[in-house]
C-alpha cells in the first residue's frame, strides 16, 4: 500500500453501506460510543431549552410534582379518602408520584424524540438512538431536584429512615428502563404511524390508574392481587414506598415481574428499534 | 483494493413507494387495506430513485453530481450520508464522512450562537474538543462576535446563515457531501461560500462530493463530474464534456417553460389596461432555445411583442442584461440600434436581438425587456428579470484557459505583442 503521509489516512474510518449484517451488528454499540458527545449535546440542549423564557425558571422542576401531589392529596385524600398505609397523604402521593413521573416523562420523552426532531432525522446521519437515549439526561436532573423536595418532606415528617433505602437506585433504574423500553418500541412505530403518538398519552393515563400511585397495594381486593402484580409498574411504584416510606406490600411475583419486565421491554425495544431504524427518515 | 479510493459505489438502486405516502399515514388506513385486499401490499406504484449507480471517487477528489430535478441526485447523498439505506448495492467510504444536506440543520432557535455552535458541530459529527479547538475561526468567518450570546432566533437571517455555514465549514471530515448549500443567503454570501469551498477542496486529502444545479460552481470547483438521469449514471468524466452532456438531457419535465423560453403572455402590466405587450421571451443558441449558453457563443434573443406603434413615433423595444447580483451589465434597444428589418405583422411581431460572442464570463443573468413610447416617453410594458439565463465557462480565446467569475465580469477580444523598448535598442 502506498504510504501517504499528508492524508489523515493510517488510523481511517472506513464505512460500509448496504449489503446484508448479521442480526447482531445491526444493534452497532459501537458506533453508539463514537456519538457520545452527540448523546452530552442533545441532553444539554434539552436541559438548557427546558425552561428558558419561563419566569420561574427551573422552580417549575419543584412546583410541578407538588401541585400534583397537592391535587391527589384533595381528590384521593380528602373527596375520596384513600388509605396511604399510614403515612401523610400528601407525603404518601408524593414518594408515588416521584416513580411515576420519572416512569411518565421517560415514556414521553423517548417516545417523542424522533418526530420532535424530525428535521434531524431527514437530513442528518447518527445513529438514531441517541435521540430517546439522550432525554435521560432531562429526567435523571428533574428525578435529583425532586428527590431534595422529598428528603425535605421526610425530615419535616420526621419519617424515619430505612436501610430499605439502598434499593431506590434499582428500582429508579429499573423504571427507567422499563420506560424506556416502551418509548422506543411507541416512538419508533409513531414515526411511521402517527396513531401511537396519539394514543401514548391515552394509554399513559390509563397505566395510572392501574399502578399504585393514588392508593397503595394493601387497597386493592386480595382476589384481583395476582392479577395486579403482574403490572411491572405495581412492584416498581410500591418498591419506590417500600424504600422511601419503610413500608409497602412487596410480594415476590410483584417483584419477579418489577424485574424481568424493565430487562425483556428494553431488550425488545432497543432491537426493535435497531431494526425499524433504517426506514425513519424515508417515512417521517 | 486501493487505499486511493475513498468512496467506491457498486451497483446502487433505491426505490420509492409512491402509494404509501399518501393513503396510509394512518394505522386505520393500513388495516382496512388489508381487509380489503388481504393478500395484496398496497398499490405497488415504485420511484426508482437510483437504479445500479457505479462510479468510484479517488482521495482528494472534488467530484461534481449533476443532473436534472429528479434524476436521483439527492437520494444519492443521502444514501451516502447514511441518512438513508439503499434497496441494494453498497458502498464502501474510507475516512469521516461529513454531510452537509441543508445549512443550520438543528440550530434551536431559543439557543444562542455560542451554544448552538457547539450543537450543530455535534450532530455535524464533530468532537467538543474540535470544535472548541476551532471556535475562533469560525466566529471570526460569520463575524457574529457580538452576538455570541444571543439567542439566534433575534439574529438576522443574514448572521443565521453566515453562522450555520461557518459550522459547516470548519468540519473536520475526510469525505464531505455538500448539496447545494450555496442556495442560502444573499448573492455576495454565496460567493464567499463558492470561495471557501474551492479552499476546502484544495485542501490536501479531502475528497468532496458536490451537488448543484449551478453549473458554473461545479465548473470551477470540479475536477471531474457525473451526470444522473432517471436514477442512472449517464456520463462519468471530465467536468466540461460532463456539463455538456447534462444539457444534452434536457431539462427536467416538471418545468413550466421549455428550457430557453419564458412564456409572460399573461403578466400584469401596469402601463396598459390591454395586459401584456411582451409575450414570450426566447434565448437561443445555434443549438435552438437554452438557459444556458457558453461564454463567447453567439446568443439570440427572441421577443414576441403585440400592440407595438408604427410610423414616426414608433415604441422602442430595450432589452437589459443584468448580473446576479443586480448589476446592469449592457442594454441594447431600438432606439440606439435601429431595427434592420421591417416589422412584420400588424398587431405581432417578432423583435430579435443578435449579441454575437456574448463577453460575459460564468454566472447567472438576468433579462429585463422594455417597451417605451418614443422618444424616451412613458413606459407601455416593463418585464423586470423576465427571464434567467446561466453562462458556463469554455476556452474563449483557445488556450485551453477558462475564465471564470474572478477574473472579472466580461472578456473581451485582445491581443497581445511584445515590442522591443526604444531605449535597449540603439
Amino acid at each position: 500500500m502506498p504510504d501517504r503521509p499528508l492524508a489523515p489516512s493510517s488510523s481511517q474510518v472506513v464505512t460500509r453501506i448496504g449489503g446484508q449484517r448479521g442480526p447482531w451488528a445491526a444493534l452497532q454499540l459501537r458506533e453508539m460510543w463514537s456519538y457520545r458527545d452527540l448523546f452530552l449535546t442533545f441532553g444539554l440542549r434539552d436541559v438548557k431549552l427546558r425552561y428558558r423564557q419561563t419566569a420561574l425558571g427551573v422552580s417549575w422542576v419543584l412546583l410541578q410534582p407538588l401541585i400534583a401531589a397537592a391535587i391527589f392529596a384533595f381528590v384521593f385524600g380528602r373527596v375520596a379518602d384513600l388509605p396511604s398505609d399510614g403515612h401523610p397523604y400528601f407525603v404518601f402521593a408524593f414518594a408515588g408520584l416521584m416513580g411515576w413521573n420519572a416512569f411518565n416523562t421517560t415514556l414521553t420523552r423517548t417516545s417523542t424524540s424522533l418526530l420532535a426532531n424530525s428535521q434531524l432525522v431527514s437530513k442528518v446521519y447518527f445513529p438514531r438512538l441517541i435521540l430517546p437515549a439522550s432525554t435521560l439526561m432531562a429526567t435523571a436532573i428533574d428525578f435529583l431536584i425532586t428527590s431534595c423536595v422529598m428528603a425535605g418532606m421526610l425530615a419535616v415528617t420526621s419519617t424515619p429512615l430505612t436501610l430499605h433505602l439502598l434499593l431506590l437506585p434499582i428500582w429508579l433504574a429499573l423504571l427507567l428502563m422499563i420506560a424506556t423500553g416502551m418509548g422506543l418500541v411507541l416512538g419508533g412505530t409513531s414515526v411511521r404511524f402517527r396513531d401511537v403518538a396519539i394514543l401514548t398519552p391515552v394509554a399513559a393515563q390509563m397505566l395510572l390508574y392501574i399502578s399504585p400511585v393514588a392508593y397503595p397495594v394493601s387497597s386493592v381486593p386480595a382476589r384481583y392481587r395476582d392479577l395486579y402484580e403482574l403490572n411491572p409498574l405495581t412492584g416498581l411504584l410500591e418498591g419506590f414506598r417500600w424504600s422511601l416510606l419503610g413500608n409497602g406490600h412487596l410480594t415476590p411475583l410483584a417483584v419477579t415481574t418489577a424485574v424481568l419486565g424493565p430487562l425483556v421491554a428494553l431488550g425488545l425495544g432497543v432491537v426493535y428499534f435497531r431494526r425499524i431504524e433504517r426506514g425513519f427518515a424515508d417515512v417521517i | 483494493m486501493s487505499s486511493d479510493v475513498a468512496i467506491e459505489v457498486d451497483a446502487l438502486s433505491k426505490s420509492y413507494r409512491l402509494a404509501h405516502a399518501q393513503p396510509h399515514t394512518g394505522l386505520r388506513d393500513l388495516l382496512a387495506d388489508r381487509l380489503r385486499h388481504p393478500f395484496q401490499r398496497g398499490p405497488l406504484d415504485r420511484f426508482q430513485a437510483l437504479d445500479g449507480v457505479s462510479f468510484d471517487v479517488a482521495r482528494g477528489e472534488v467530484l461534481g453530481v449533476i443532473g436534472p430535478n429528479g434524476a436521483g441526485k439527492s437520494t444519492l447523498l443521502k444514501v451516502l450520508a447514511r441518512i438513508t439505506e439503499p434497496d441494494s448495492g453498497t458502498a464502501m467510504l474510507r475516512g469521516r464522512l461529513g454531510s452537509l444536506l441543508e445549512v443550520g440543520t438543528g440550530f434551536h432557535p431559543e439557543l444562542t450562537g455560542r451554544e448552538n455552535v457547539f450543537l450543530n458541530g455535534a450532530i455535524l459529527g464533530m468532537t467538543r474538543r474540535e470544535i472548541a479547538r476551532s471556535f475562533d475561526e469560525i466566529v471570526d468567518f460569520a463575524d457574529v462576535h457580538r452576538f455570541l450570546d444571543t439567542p439566534v432566533k433575534r439574529y438576522s437571517s443574514g448572521m443565521y446563515v453566515r453562522l450555520a455555514f461557518a459550522v459547516a465549514a470548519h468540519l473536520q471530515a475526510e469525505i464531505l457531501v455538500v448539496d447545494e448549500v450555496l442556495a442560502v443567503g444573499d448573492v455576495s454570501f454565496q460567493q464567499k461560500c463558492l470561495a471557501k469551498m474551492s479552499d476546502i477542496a484544495g485542501e490536501e486529502g479531502r475528497t468532496i462530493l458536490f451537488i448543484s444545479h449551478n453549473m458554473a460552481a461545479i465548473q470551477s470547483l470540479c475536477h471531474r463530474a457525473v451526470v444522473l438521469g432517471g436514477g442512472r449514471v449517464v456520463f462519468d468524466g471530465d467536468v466540461d464534456e460532463a456539463v455538456g452532456a447534462y444539457l444534452a438531457i434536457g431539462r427536467g419535465t416538471e418545468q413550466v417553460h421549455p428550457p430557453g423560453v419564458w412564456d409572460h403572455s399573461g403578466h400584469d402590466n401596469p402601463f396598459d389596461p390591454s395586459g401584456a405587450l411582451v409575450r414570450r421571451i426566447a434565448v437561443e443558441t445555434s443549438g435552438g432555445p437554452t438557459d444556458v449558453v457558453r461564454t463567447g457563443s453567439d446568443v439570440t434573443i427572441r421577443l414576441e411583442v403585440r400592440g407595438l406603434r408604427k410610423g414616426p413615433a414608433a415604441d422602442q423595444i430595450a432589452v437589459q442584461v443584468t448580473s446576479d447580483l443586480d448589476v446592469p451589465v449592457f442594454n441594447v434597444n431600438t432606439s440606439m440600434l435601429a431595427p434592420t428589418e421591417s416589422r412584420g405583422r400588424a398587431d405581432e411581431e417578432t423583435a430579435v436581438v443578435k449579441i454575437a460572442r456574448l463577453p460575459l464570463t460564468p454566472g447567472q443573468y438576468w433579462l429585463t425587456v422594455a417597451v417605451v413610447e418614443a422618444h424616451g416617453g412613458e413606459p407601455r410594458d416593463v418585464l423586470v428579470r423576465g427571464a434567467r439565463f446561466t453562462v458556463i465557462a469554455d476556452d474563449v480565446y483557445g488556450s485551453g484557459y477558462e475564465l471564470t467569475r474572478r477574473d472579472g465580469a466580461v472578456f473581451v477580444d485582445a491581443a497581445w505583442e511584445y515590442h522591443p523598448s526604444e531605449e535597449t535598442e540603439t
